[in-house]
């Protein structure tokens, strides 16, 4: 975390050999309000370029994956949501793809459907968040009031489904929390009305604003083969060219179902990322309309008595559904030993929920191969060699969230 | 070395054994994720045969696994996936608890620094030949691997005050 012998290694640079020019150090971060969080770099700068970008993370290191160990299987939902904290419910829904691997339940289709349709929201969620943030970085100040006045339908929408707007945890392991409260169809149609609108005029705000352009266009590149070793995932590298994404490449949650695209662009810039998650939010849009119309009626739990509470009616008037019911909550559910991975594509990239089970009712070992750790990686490949002032720039285009970075 | 038959016709699972006959422990395919159980000591030779010719060209993550008090005590975890072919695979090693050491595949791909660094960190496992092996998540002077089994979850005190 924080490291002082990193700030003397690079101060002690020698002067360069002209004589006339020396590097300077400077310290951006944690609090710097373009890090999105509490993220510290720190710059070693030949007038105004950068020479060395040495990340420093670890400040908002909160021991999640040592907690995971300590909660029953289902306990872990909540923490799931605190790592990326602006993709509540994508994060639930990689975690519950794992468990549920290994437990070898099978999910409705309704619940596969509402899971698609509120991770499709988070999506928009997140990328709106990225866009009012990293457009205010470069200077484009109503867009960011515009994206959070959208978004706050989306949390109203969360507060709806879930009862809560940040936190949601709804998809649990075996299905949802809660069945769609009445009237969700309505939310939901007045989303999809609204939103496209909505998403056009951000457009028109920034697609040919000059300032935006001159600010983005060319800037942040990094070769394909730099991000690929690199460990960087989702939009980065569609901007790329390179045409992958979870939802297509390995479906799970029935997204083989939805018809939708996976846009891509080569010019491999912050604009093309920009272009890119625009597109993506277009794209979200489609799936969440066909989820819609095609909400499948039925349960929306898995069939599977030892893994989901029992219904509060059959719970009261059968024997069998109490035993249950007591067996859940006072000890967890036991998860057969073995180990399992999911892969799903989070609004930032891919997002690795890996599970150990040991046969007991705690998970033996969470690992979360987040999007943001493994796309912070290129910071240092982005920045060095550029004018400081690009640096903002491509910091917004990586789109990283803090609480997934460090867990 | 016990490798199912139907895997032995599997394409990463012969080449690696072809390559390396006496490294392959154990080889599996569980609910449709391929893994592979290497010696520790050829774990670089498997990752560049397995970057440059089975083009796993993106390491997911390296993270480990606590099995304490069991021995062999550790198991460090490589995800790693091939775009074209779209393939994944898990390749695992076993370690002893006493002093684990593992050979750094920094040099394969580069993405690996971070999640080594963490595993480091939060495991005690040694990569060596990492270029700058330090800790990235907990403070430099901790005391300690936190996601070790005999680490309590509260940590060894109660408080953490400021020293000034």
């Amino acid at each position: 975390m924080v490291d002082t012998d990193t700030l003397t290694a690079v101060a002690e640079v020698p002067e360069t050999e002209t004589g006339t020019t020396r590097k300077m150090v400077l310290n951006m971060g944690p609090q710097h309000p373009s890090t999105h969080g509490v993220l510290r770099i720190i710059l070693e700068l030949d007038g105004e370029t950068i020479t060395k970008a040495v990340p420093e993370i670890g400040f908002l290191h909160t021991g999640i994956e040592k907690q995971c160990e300590t909660r029953t299987w289902q306990q872990v939902v909540p923490l799931t949501d605190r790592t990326d904290y602006l993709a509540n419910l994508s994060n639930n829904l990689g975690y519950c793809l794992a468990v549920e691997k290994l437990l070898q339940v099978e999910i409705p289709a309704r619940a596969q459907f509402m899971r698609v349709m509120l991770a499709e929201v988070t999506r928009i969620n997140s990328h709106l968040v990225w866009l009012g943030t990293s457009a205010l970085d470069v200077g484009a100040m109503s867009v960011f009031f515009y994206c959070f006045r959208e978004r706050e339908e989306i949390l109203r929408l969360f507060e709806f489904f879930s009862g809560q707007r940040l936190m949601t945890s709804y998809f649990r392991i075996g299905g949802l929390a809660l069945d769609a409260p009445r009237g969700w169809q309505k939310w939901i149609a007045k989303f999809l009305k609204v939103m496209p609108s909505r998403i056009e005029m951000l457009e028109g705000l920034l697609n040919e604003n000059p300032i935006f352009k001159r600010r983005t266009q060319g800037i942040g590149y990094i070769s394909l083969d730099d991000m690929l070793d690199l460990s960087v995932t989702g939009p980065m590298l569609r901007a790329a060219g390179l045409k992958v994404d979870a939802r297509k490449d390995h479906p799970y949650s029935g997204y083989d179902k939805f018809d939708f695209n996976v846009p891509t662009l080569t010019q491999n810039d912050v604009y093309a990322r920009y272009l890119i998650r625009m597109e993506e939010m277009k794209q979200s849009l489609r799936i969440i309309q066909q989820a819609y119309e095609g909400m499948p009626n039925g349960p929306y739990t898995a069939d599977a008595p030892h893994v989901v509470l029992p219904d509060r009616e059959k719970m009261k008037t059968q024997m069998e559904s109490l035993i249950y019911h007591f067996k859940i909550v006072t000890e967890g559910f036991r998860v057969p030993a073995g180990e399992a991975y999911s892969v799903i594509e989070s609004p930032r990239g891919e997002l690795v929920n890996y599970v150990v089970s040991d046969g007991t009712s705690k998970p033996h070992r969470v690992f979360l191969r987040t999007p943001s750790f493994g796309n912070l990686q290129a910071l240092p490949t982005l920045f060095e060699g550029f004018p400081i002032a690009d640096s903002i720039a491509s910091l917004g285009g990586m789109d990283f969230v803090l609480g997934d970075t460090d867990r | 070395m016990t490798i199912p038959e139907e895997l032995k016709q599997d394409p990463t699972v012969a080449a690696v054994v072809a390559a390396f006959p006496n490294a392959v422990e154990e080889a599996s395919n569980n609910l449709g994720e391929l893994t592979l159980v290497v010696a520790a000591g050829s774990i670089l030779d498997v990752c560049r045969l397995l970057k440059n010719d089975q083009k796993y060209v993106r390491l997911s993550g390296v993270t480990a696994v606590d099995w304490h008090p069991r021995e062999p005590r550790f198991e460090v975890v490589y995800l790693m996936q091939s775009i074209q072919p779209n393939r994944w695979l898990r390749v695992k090693c076993r370690l002893a608890g006493d002093k684990p050491e593992i050979d750094s595949v920094y040099s394969v791909w580069r993405g690996s620094d971070w999640y080594e660094r963490e595993t480091f960190d939060l495991f005690g496992i040694v990569f060596k030949g990492h270029p700058d092996l330090k800790r990235i998540m907990m403070p430099e002077d901790w005391q300690g691997h936190p996601l070790r089994k005999d680490y309590p979850v509260h940590g060894y005190k109660y408080s953490y005050a400021d020293p000034q």
